[in-house]
């Protein structure tokens, strides 16, 4: 049987309290007054009329960030199975492998691709001793993709191991005992058992990949610019703190309907499926 | 006779979430008894352990320790003991680590500490275990030093939650004994709950029956078995012939269609009652010679005895005998007076049936009015 | 394991790898193109170590992460034993619903929205310059704190109920119960979420450009500004490094653990009495 929520416990949690009242919902507030209002801080709808004409670069931001996570996960998914059918100490040093990278700088690993990538770069020597003519690589969307399917993979491929690794092989057995043929039992039986993986994979690439800006500048040259290179020139070069947060705002409208629809699939609230 | 009286439970009352689960309970324990509390999940047993202990307080009621009121009164100030079902030894703590908790807390000296835990080890036979760590230890070896940790307190009231229900078989029998010889030489009060009715019987002073917060017998384990007061622990303890029949008169007994000298008597004439045998108590006899008869339906071999299940009248007996029956064979049945016993109609009256079948589960799938599933 | 999936294991490996591969091949270059080898050359790692900006960075970023580390470690570990003991409620699950704000949430928005209450904030007081190390640290602690308590609240879940009764049975008030048998339970927890927290902060790039001021550059801020100009190679070489030191912190880590499981193993003494 539970206790009630005791005093103590209330009083042991409210440091916390306070400070997410303060510095998590606060700011979402300010958000929303900076989108509502003008620098001298009279109620506006200037900077949410403003939008219109970022609609292309949103609906750019969108395409991408789905571009590179389906890649991400098609990519992926094979990729965590097979390390989860391997032998546990080998499984161990594979996700050691994979989330190396996680910690090296993200800049860097962008930056990297650049190098690579360039049209002096090592790609394009190697093709030419070969033969085959330079390739333009750099500057283009599909750079950009690269970019991010490069940065977040590891993101993608480790719920999905933890899901595929914790799955009961009983099931799989069952499944290939009744007649089940691979292609079936990975249809049938994998695919859906792996859901909330997927579904968790999907929210970790795809929301950083609709946001960011350093992969599009860096990659892109500034020719593909995406929504979160528009807020961040409105907070570090225009000054234009108003628009910047509706900008802001239509991001986080936009990755809570996706969160929503997502959601559907998974069901842990308090826990992580890392 | 109320003497001796070390803990009193006057009118106890618990619900929780919209569900009763102690109703107007009355208990009292004496001083260096072996009392325990026995019934099925749900009866209301641990709750009842729980609000001695402290860790829970009754809606209504007094709970009285040495003719002290200790309602309120937390759990760490009471001067009872816990031994928990999954022992909750400190994983992070030794074994003598462990033993010593509660003496530390009570800031004894290290020299007191280790005499006494020494000596608290030696009783429960795991001498030299003091470096061990607790995940290296058996499930046995556990439940002693549960036990050790908490006689090193010197409580006045032991209380033990289902404390051998997770060892197996012939541990667990060695275990009763051992507990047993503690309690007797200690001389220390021991509050045990379990569901197990073996257990219950071979190990108490005394058992209080339970079934859904309420007490349904207080007696001897002798009494309990020999003279339960209703269908419900007729039926929970030993295995029992529940029937419909009416007493005729003092020392005469009706049911299955004869007449039958008993030992009982008080009951109002013609007065339905429910009549319990055990399976034990019936002999064999060949047809021409028995009370009753019946077709065996069943034999199963159960190593000590057959049990046999036998049709009487439509009604399914349970007997017990060695001598082998076949199925389908008329065999005679034989009871002695002393073999009846009377009780008077309850609530649990009806509910147990015959011998069709054991469970619950099974009862209802032989209903042929049950429901259907949508 | 059959040859085509150990094939495609491979490749993955070699597309996550290769860019890491290749700057720390360059990074011992002797001349400062990117595209061809011409002596092998630490050059790099002097001018690396000579740049007063990056070394002043680099001491930066390590004392944020440790203090942010700590202080989320504190309040989180508070906060997941609070909750843990309340019942289910609207309150609760809205406390757990704020905490994965910061998780969903893009880092640029989470970035962007404490500066937009910083600047706030420092109009209300008047200041001009209110962005510095307050304001990056506070930002820093926000988004460490779930990950500190949803690495607690499981272990607490894990641990027996019985615990903290059994203590209180043997004469511990509540409080001291606590302290002196619950938390060494949910001591991994507690360590895994400090670890989790200094890792993120020492990576944290955007969150920390928006929230920090120009008086206190992380190291990934630095590098942010080095990227702006044409690069010089001393990039990589700084790049190798960190790569090399985080490598070596997961062998350590990795042995420590393989000790401490041996350990383990070896207490189950033979022999039950």
């Amino acid at each position: 049987m539970k206790r009630k929520s005791s005093l103590g416990s209330r009083l042991v949690a409210s440091p916390y309290i306070l400070w997410s009242a303060l510095f998590i919902i606060a700011p979402m507030f300010f958000v929303l007054y900076y989108s509502f209002t003008t620098p001298s801080g009279q109620f506006t709808f200037d900077n949410i009329m403003a939008l219109g004409k970022y609609t292309g670069i949103l609906l750019r931001s969108v395409w991408f960030g789905v571009l590179a996570t389906l890649i991400c996960l098609v990519l992926a998914y094979p990729f965590a199975y097979f390390i989860s059918q391997m032998r546990l100490n080998t499984q161990q040093t594979m996700v050691a492998l994979v989330m190396l990278p996680m910690w090296m700088n993200f800049l860097i690993r962008t930056y990297s691709w650049m190098a690579i990538l360039q049209d002096t770069g090592i790609i394009n020597r190697t093709l030419e001793k070969i033969g085959l003519g330079p390739v333009h690589m750099i500057n283009t969307s599909g750079a950009v993709i690269l970019g991010m399917v490069y940065n977040f993979m590891p993101y993608m491929i480790l719920p999905l191991y933890s899901v595929m690794a914790k799955m009961d092989k009983s099931i799989i057995e069952a499944a290939q005992d009744l007649g089940g043929n691979r292609i079936n039992v990975v249809r049938k039986v994998i695919i859906p058992l792996s859901m909330p993986g997927i579904a968790s994979g999907l929210t970790m690439v795809f929301v950083p990949s609709v946001s960011t800006f350093y992969i599009s500048q860096k990659l892109g040259g500034g020719s593909f610019d995406l929504i979160g290179d528009v807020i961040e020139r409105q907070f570090q070069q225009s000054y234009n703190y108003n628009l910047g947060a509706s900008l802001s705002l239509v991001l986080m409208v936009l990755i809570l309907a996706c969160m929503a629809f997502l959601n559907k699939f998974t069901n842990d609230e308090e826990g992580m499926v890392i | 006779m109320k003497e001796n009286v070390i803990i009193d439970l006057k009118n106890i009352s618990v619900s929780f979430g919209g569900e009763q689960i102690l109703n107007n309970v009355s208990l009292y324990i004496r001083d260096k008894e072996f009392i325990t509390l026995l019934g099925p999940s749900g009866c209301g047993k641990t709750t009842t352990l729980r609000i001695i202990a402290g860790f829970l307080e009754p809606d209504s009621g007094e709970v009285i320790f040495e003719n002290k009121k200790i309602n309120g009164v937390p759990p760490h100030k009471r001067q009872v003991n816990t031994i928990f079902q999954r022992y909750a030894l400190f994983p992070h703590l030794n074994v003598y680590d462990n033993v010593a908790f509660g003496l530390r807390v009570k800031k004894t000296s290290e020299k007191q500490i280790k005499e006494k835990v020494e000596e608290m080890l030696a009783l429960v036979n795991l001498r030299g275990f003091n470096k061990r760590h607790v995940d290296s230890l058996s499930g046995g070896q556990q439940q002693r030093v549960a036990i050790a940790r908490a006689l090193a307190n010197e409580p006045r009231v032991l209380l033990l939650d289902e404390p051998l229900g997770a060892l197996d078989l012939k541990l667990r029998k060695d275990m009763q004994v051992e507990l047993k010889n503690i309690q007797q030489r200690l001389g220390i009060t021991f509050i045990y709950v379990t569901h197990d009715q073996e257990e219950a019987l071979s190990m108490s002073d005394t058992i209080v029956v339970m079934d859904e917060g309420v007490i349904q017998q207080i007696g001897t384990p002798l009494d309990v078995y020999n003279e339960p007061k209703n269908a419900f622990v007729a039926d929970f303890i030993g295995e029992s012939n529940i029937l419909d029949g009416f007493m005729r008169d003092d020392l005469v007994a009706e049911f299955s269609g004869r007449r039958f000298k008993c030992l009982d008597k008080g009951f109002a004439k013609d007065e339905p009652v429910d009549v319990v045998v055990r399976p034990e108590d019936v002999d064999v006899v060949p047809v021409t010679a028995g009370i009753l008869r019946g077709t065996v339906t069943s034999v199963t071999f159960k190593g000590v005895h057959f049990e046999i299940i036998v049709d009487v009248k439509g009604f399914k007996w349970m007997i017990q005998t060695t001598d082998y029956q076949a199925v389908g064979d008329e065999i005679g049945l034989s009871i002695d007076p002393d073999a009846i016993h009377i009780m008077a109609k309850s609530v649990y009256s009806g509910k147990y049936g015959d011998y069709s079948s054991f469970s619950e589960e099974f009862d209802e799938l032989s209903e042929p009015d049950g429901e259907v599933d949508e | 394991m059959k040859a085509p999936s150990k094939i495609y294991t491979f490749l993955i490996l070699l597309f996550l790898y290769a860019p890491i591969l290749i700057m720390i091949f360059f990074s011992f270059n002797s001349s400062n193109s990117t595209g061809l080898f011409e002596n092998f050359s630490l050059r790099w790692y002097t001018v690396l170590f000579q740049n007063k900006n990056i070394m002043q960075a680099f001491s930066n970023t390590i004392i944020l992460a440790v203090s942010s580390s700590v202080i989320a470690t504190i309040i989180g570990t508070a906060a997941a034993v609070g909750v843990d003991r309340w019942k289910k409620s609207w309150l609760r699950s809205g406390v757990m619903g704020v905490t994965n704000i910061p998780m969903m949430n893009p880092e640029i928005v989470t970035g962007v929205s404490m500066m937009l209450l910083f600047v706030f904030m420092g109009k209300l007081v008047g200041s001009e310059g209110v962005l510095g190390f307050g304001t990056i640290l506070i930002a820093h602690v926000t988004f460490n704190l779930p990950y500190v308590i949803l690495s607690v609240l499981p272990k607490l879940r894990q641990t027996d109920v019985h615990l903290a009764e059994a203590a209180q049975d043997l004469g511990c008030t509540p409080v001291k119960a606590f302290f002196k048998v619950v938390l060494p339970s949910i001591t991994t927890g507690i360590v895994t979420g400090l670890i989790m927290s200094f890792t993120l902060s020492l990576d944290d790039f955007i969150i920390s450009y928006f929230t920090t001021g120009p008086g206190f550059q992380t190291l990934p801020i630095a590098i942010f500004s080095m990227t702006k100009k044409r690069v010089k190679p001393d990039m990589y070489a700084l790049s190798t490094l960190i790569f090399v030191s985080i490598l070596v912190l997961l062998i350590l880590v990795n042995i420590a653990q393989s000790r401490g499981d041996a350990k383990k193993n070896s207490k189950s003494v033979k022999g039950d009495a």
